[in-house]
């Protein structure tokens, strides 16, 4: 019979160091995100109040809300979400459907691992140079696309990924009954990922609610209320930067506000990519 | 490599036992390619109309291959390619003028796992129809009615058309496949191990509709299952290697062999 050898109680006593380490390691994880919610929460709920949401940004002294940034935000990310989703999904497709194995789709796939990498900065740089020095100012449409540019790679990977995960079998079936390869892809491959494309989308959508630098070069920012896409435009991450920076009390309240809000919308879209991604499995 | 070439020439047998079989597809001196190496050799025989052929071999012999040739569904795929001659009612499916979607749609394949498209069971079988016809609603309706009960699937999904095609079992998945295949009116359809991944009540209820199919199209099944052959067809082609080895009826292939090899598998020698 084996007995508890000396080496075998060695184990034992490493096994256990071990597993101390990983949960000590694991709670100082865990603890700073608990140290980060735990402070957002309590200075957010504070700044919560309906004035948050009905009024603009104030000038330094004033009180205020955060209207115009908030609808600033939805407004880029949507319309950075239109733009870049669609040149997302097809990239993706010719990568998975019509160019899996040729030389061109291995390009374009390094390229997109490239951008989907870049520093945000890069990005917001870049437009600033193409869209905002040639047209001499500031606009929501640079933010837009800067916004779009950090879409489309997040869209182009997930959407690759997910067509690749439809068994060939199911494309054979289709093309064996006929269908040539456009409609089997918008009737049979597209409707198998479906879930996890939309995933992609979302994911996206989280990535860019909380993008400031690629803003503070395009949109810049808007104390005033508007809608024109060709001015400046406020969004809430460039105000939480402005506000958190600046030594006025009724700011800082707004961008704690400002941070809550982000942090729930963005937690809320990450949520529902997971419940969609779990039922896709 | 020498020793491969002495099987170049199958012991193309005996004509079939009714002798006004029509010959609906006649395949000659096939070679096909998966890039550099070749899967077929010289593969030449004859498809009768409304029988079931079956293509039997172990694994690695070709006979998925060769299947796979008659829709040429293996051009989904680059590097792979086929010389040779596949007649379809007299005009050469391999040269270019013929449109590879049309053939497809007369040349219906059921796949060995069951791929019922994510979609609705109706949406299943419209699928193919829709492709090719435009239909008003009553007689889509009808249509799909007709391939399901060809298919012998009809009693059991009557009343869950709008279910997902995915909520059968693996048997009636196999069935909507079978009648989606009909659903587009094909005249030969390919079956590719159709019962491999079906327990046995499933395959008998499939092995049935075979049968009853055989009245109206000509039929290719390509088996691992030789109890399955010599169930089905009323043709057996025994390929070994990437050739042909022997062709015939299958009566007589399973009873009385003229090749060895073939015989050696029929008994389990190998294989």
């Amino acid at each position: 019979m084996t007995q508890a050898s000396s080496l075998y109680t060695g184990r034992r006593l490493r096994n256990q160091a071990f597993k101390l380490l990983s949960i000590i390691a694991a709670l100082i994880g865990i603890g700073w995100l608990v140290l980060i919610l735990s402070t957002l929460l309590i200075n957010g709920i504070a700044a919560i109040k309906p004035s948050l949401f009905f009024e603009i940004t104030p000038p330094p002294g004033e009180m205020g809300g955060l209207a115009n940034a908030i609808v600033g935000s939805l407004i880029m990310v949507v319309l950075a979400v239109i733009v870049g989703t669609p040149i997302g999904i097809m990239t993706g497709t010719y990568l998975a459907e019509y160019g899996r194995h040729t030389k061109l789709a291995y390009i374009l796939r390094s390229l997109n691992d490239i951008l989907l990498s870049a520093p945000s900065i890069v990005i917001g740089l870049f437009i600033y140079t193409a869209l905002v020095m040639s047209t001499g100012h500031f606009s929501a449409y640079a933010g837009i696309v800067s916004l779009a540019v950090i879409v489309i790679p997040v869209v182009v990977r997930t959407t690759e990924n997910m067509l690749l995960l439809v068994p060939n079998s199911l494309r054979e079936a289709a093309a064996a009954l006929g269908a040539p390869s456009a409609y089997v892809i918008r009737h049979v491959t597209w409707k198998s990922a479906r879930a996890g494309i939309i995933t992609g989308v979302l994911l996206a959508v989280a990535r860019i609610s909380g993008e400031t630098a690629p803003l503070l070069f395009t949109s810049l920012n808007n104390s005033f209320w508007s809608l024109d896409l060709s001015e400046p435009m406020a969004s809430l991450p460039v105000v939480i930067f402005q506000f958190a920076m600046s030594p006025y009390e009724a700011w800082h309240e707004l961008a704690w506000g400002g941070a809550l809000i982000i942090t729930v919308a963005v937690l809320g879209v990450s949520i529902l990519a997971r419940l969609l991604g779990a039922e896709r499995k | 490599m020498a020793q491969d070439m002495q099987f170049a020439n199958p012991k193309v047998g005996m004509e079939p036992a009714v002798p006004q079989d029509k010959i609906k597809v006649e395949i000659n001196k096939l070679n096909f390619y998966y890039g550099a190496s070749q899967a077929l050799k010289e593969v030449s025989l004859p498809l009768y109309d409304r029988k079931v052929t079956a293509f039997i071999g172990p694994s690695g012999c070709g006979k998925s291959t060769l299947l796979r040739v008659l829709n040429r569904i293996y051009e989904l795929y680059p590097g792979q390619r086929a010389e040779g001659e596949v007649m379809l009612d007299g005009k050469n499916i391999l040269v270019k003028p013929n449109d590879v979607n049309i053939l497809r749609a007369n040349v219906g394949m059921v796949f060995q796992k069951p791929t019922p498209f994510p979609m609705t069971i109706f949406e299943n079988v419209a699928f193919g129809i829709r492709l090719y016809e435009k239909l008003g609603k009553r007689e889509m309706q009808e249509r799909v009615e007709q391939a399901l009960t060809r298919a012998s699937l009809w009693n059991e999904v009557k009343d869950k058309l709008n279910e997902s095609g995915l909520s059968l079992s693996g048997g009636q998945q196999q069935r909507l496949c079978i009648a989606r295949s009909i659903a587009t009116k094909p005249e030969v359809i390919l079956l590719d191990e159709p019962c491999s991944a079906l327990d046995p009540i499933s395959t008998a209820k499939i092995e049935e509709l075979i049968d009853e199919l055989a009245t109206d199209y000509t039929i290719v099944i390509v088996t691992h299952n030789m109890q399955q052959a010599a169930r089905v067809s009323q043709l057996t082609a025994f390929m070994y290697l990437g050739t042909l080895v022997e062709f015939g009826n299958t009566e007589e292939m399973f009873t009385a062999p003229k090749d060895q090899r073939t015989m050696d598998y029929i008994t389990g020698r190998f294989g």
